[in-house]
């Protein structure tokens, strides 16, 4: 049996800032990540994370590393929040034999257990179901750890998140369902393609506590990830928590997300969770500004050095092309 | 009580070989899990009673009824394997894999892989099918080709009820994804029990009859067939050599190679449709490899390229049949 740590059901500073550290963490590197691309020195999908750092951030900031995340394709800031080291993630986004998945899985699929990152799916909706029986086994072995899943807003109208949700409150699995609600499924507006006002209205369906957040508020998350993650802990059974967010790089790596219109946009980037947060920890008290500083200083070097680390890693081998399709080497 | 080669083995449905594998399994190994719909002792123990007595024996933590959501059974396996569990999961009827796909293909059976190695999900789903008992076009068809085509994927179709035992045992304990295709009709078909604590390993053929003159390749229920055509036509001269093929993936193919360099003439016969099927890529190995020891073109026996038809008048043309074998047999004899 693990041993879990509590954590207060407001953040003070030291968790502010911890959740800030992984904020900047997540922005920097998906910025880096795109310049990279752009150079040509790394050929790989990219659904950026930008806009949407706080929520896995605040959630995170309060899990063990033994918790588990299931994530989806955009999931490089749940990656980063939960603990994968940068230069395995690098790697790994680079296809290089030093990666987190050998090269062999690529962005959509991060695998990090010893961080908690058990699953990374690239099919939407498709981690609800597989997080219940993370969750199962933990509430079998009573071994008190919780499962988080993040999926979108879009992924709430396949049919896995109703089997999914369904499941979990029938077995009061000790799972926590986060549904960042970017407000776009691919290029489709939510009011498109979901029949409810908000996401958070299905929880009812199931008889499941639910709640909509800002997920841009680093407070407002931090206490709704408290409240579920006790919930969990405590037997208490699943909750969804949707959070509002806006995504501002578009579905994928060179989306211009003409499908948005120029005022929304606009008016979602002034809502920009990152210099909102900074500006939270200032005028708090929280840190100077020499701090924060320091902090992106500090996450740039260790860029530098994990995008080195990547591009200088050897590619995988052809004999691995036999491996890991089971747990005995075949003939592919 | 006599003692001796004539004792009477102790005779077991198929049915009975695969609770008696499950009660074994679970204890045996605490992270043994069973669940699906209506598997449980309060919802009868299994549509056809396969699980019955192990929810009282075990707890209705470790078996469970689900609702019925496939997505939600398949994907509770994957990630309780992933949590070192060794989840069994039952869907119900193999047709009713359509709806779990997506957790079968994408997830069982890709996430060693694109993980490097990282995680594993030892899970096994258990599953009814077959044609014969008029159930029509959704509760009869054969999908071990999809199976097979989807590397990852073990895929298991015993012929009879000690290796539907040791079978599934192999399968529970194997540390990869494994499908487990249970027939209608050889549940409720009484064979040989096997000793305690027998298992049968994945990917090993057994060879019912041998034969020096023509090899029937086949696994699951037409299996019993190839043996009665061997019996029979042993009485003519004619040598027939049956392998029963147990797994197809992994498939044994050194046992039909072998078989091939001995006769030199082979009939493939299996449940499912013939077109796309098993057989073809059974037949394309034996050529690759065994193309000069071929003394008469490959025959293949195989469903007809439609749904499973409702009737029964239907339904037995549309399936393999012992007349087919034998015919199939004299074909390649010329």
């Amino acid at each position: 049996m693990s041993t879990h740590q509590n954590f207060p059901a407001e953040p003070g500073t030291a968790e502010l800032r911890d959740v800030y550290g992984r904020v900047m963490l997540i922005k920097l590197t998906d910025e880096r990540i795109r310049r990279v691309i752009r150079s040509g020195r790394i050929v790989t999908p990219h659904y950026s994370p930008r806009g949407q750092e706080v929520i896995p951030s605040a959630i995170c900031a309060q899990l063990n590393p033994d918790d588990y995340v299931v994530t989806i394709y955009r999931g490089l800031h749940d990656h980063l929040a939960k603990g994968v080291p940068l230069k395995q993630l690098w790697a790994e986004y680079a296809g290089r034999a030093t990666g987190s998945c050998k090269g062999k899985g690529g962005p959509m699929h991060i695998t990090h257990p010893a961080a908690g990152v058990v699953v990374t799916t690239g099919i939407v909706g498709s981690g609800i179901p597989i997080a219940n029986g993370l969750a199962w086994a933990s509430q079998l072995k009573g071994d008190g750890r919780v499962t988080v899943t993040n999926f979108g807003d879009g992924a709430s109208n396949i049919g896995a998140f109703h089997e999914g949700l369904n499941l979990a409150s029938l077995w009061k699995l000790p799972v926590i369902f986060v549904c960042s609600n970017n407000r776009y499924g691919e290029h489709t507006a939510f009011e498109k393609g979901t029949a409810v006002k908000q996401v958070s209205d299905r929880g009812a369906s199931y008889s499941m506590p639910a709640m909509t957040v800002d997920g841009n508020d680093p407070v407002a998350m931090w206490k709704a990830a408290n409240e579920a993650i006790t919930r969990a802990r405590s037997g208490g059974g699943p909750t969804l928590i949707e959070a509002m967010t806006f995504r501002f790089e578009g579905h994928t790596n060179g989306d211009d997300s003409h499908y948005i219109p120029a005022d929304v946009m606009a008016a979602a980037k002034e809502k920009d969770p990152v210099p909102r947060f900074r500006k939270l920890l200032l005028e708090g008290g929280h840190a100077t500004e020499a701090e924060l500083d320091a902090i992106e200083v500090k996450i740039n070097a260790d860029l530098d050095e994990a995008v080195d680390f990547a591009l200088n890693s050897p590619w995988p081998d052809a004999a691995e092309l036999n491996r890991d399709i089971y747990l005995e080497e075949i003939e592919a | 009580m006599s003692a001796g080669a004539d004792t009477k083995v102790a005779q077991i449905t198929g049915a009975q070989a695969v609770n008696m594998a499950l009660t074994e399994a679970m204890e045996n190994d605490p992270t043994v899990l069973v669940f699906g719909e209506d598997v449980a002792d309060p919802e009868g123990g299994g549509v056809i009673k396969v699980t019955q007595g192990l929810s009282t024996r075990f707890g209705d933590h470790r078996v469970k009824s689900t609702p019925i959501a496939e997505q939600a059974i398949v994907g509770a396996a994957v990630g309780a394997a992933i949590a070192g569990m060794r989840p069994v999961a039952e869907i119900m009827l193999m047709n009713f894999f359509t709806v779990a796909m997506d957790q079968i293909v994408n997830h069982a059976a890709k996430i060693r892989y694109m993980s490097g190695g990282a995680t594993a999900v030892p899970l096994t789903i258990r599953t009814l099918t077959g044609a014969g008992n008029s159930l029509g076009g959704q509760h009869s068809d054969m999908l071990e080709a999809w199976m097979a085509h989807t590397a990852g994927l073990k895929v298991v179709i015993p012929s009879n009820p000690a290796d539907y035992k040791g079978l599934l045992l192999s399968c529970i304990e194997d540390d990869n994804p494994c499908i487990f295709v249970e027939n209608g009709i050889l549940m409720f078909t009484p064979g040989d029990a096997p000793p305690p604590g027998h298992r049968v390993p994945l990917g090993k053929a057994a060879i019912p009859r041998e034969g020096s003159d023509v090899t029937l390749v086949s696994y699951g229920r037409p299996v019993l067939d190839c043996i009665a055509v061997a019996d029979q036509l042993a009485e003519e001269g004619i040598s027939v050599e049956v392998i029963d093929l147990r797994t197809i993936v992994p498939m044994d193919e050194a046992a039909i190679f072998a078989s091939v360099g001995k006769t030199g003439r082979v009939v493939i016969v299996h449940e499912a449709v013939k077109r796309f099927g098993v057989g073809a890529e059974i037949a394309a190995r034996i050529s690759e490899t065994c193309f000069g020891k071929l003394k008469a073109p490959i025959e293949r026996i195989g469903a007809k390229y439609s749904p499973v038809p409702f009737s029964s008048a239907l339904e037995k043309d549309f399936i393999w049949s012992r007349e087919r074998v034998e015919a199939a047999v004299r074909k390649v004899m010329g």
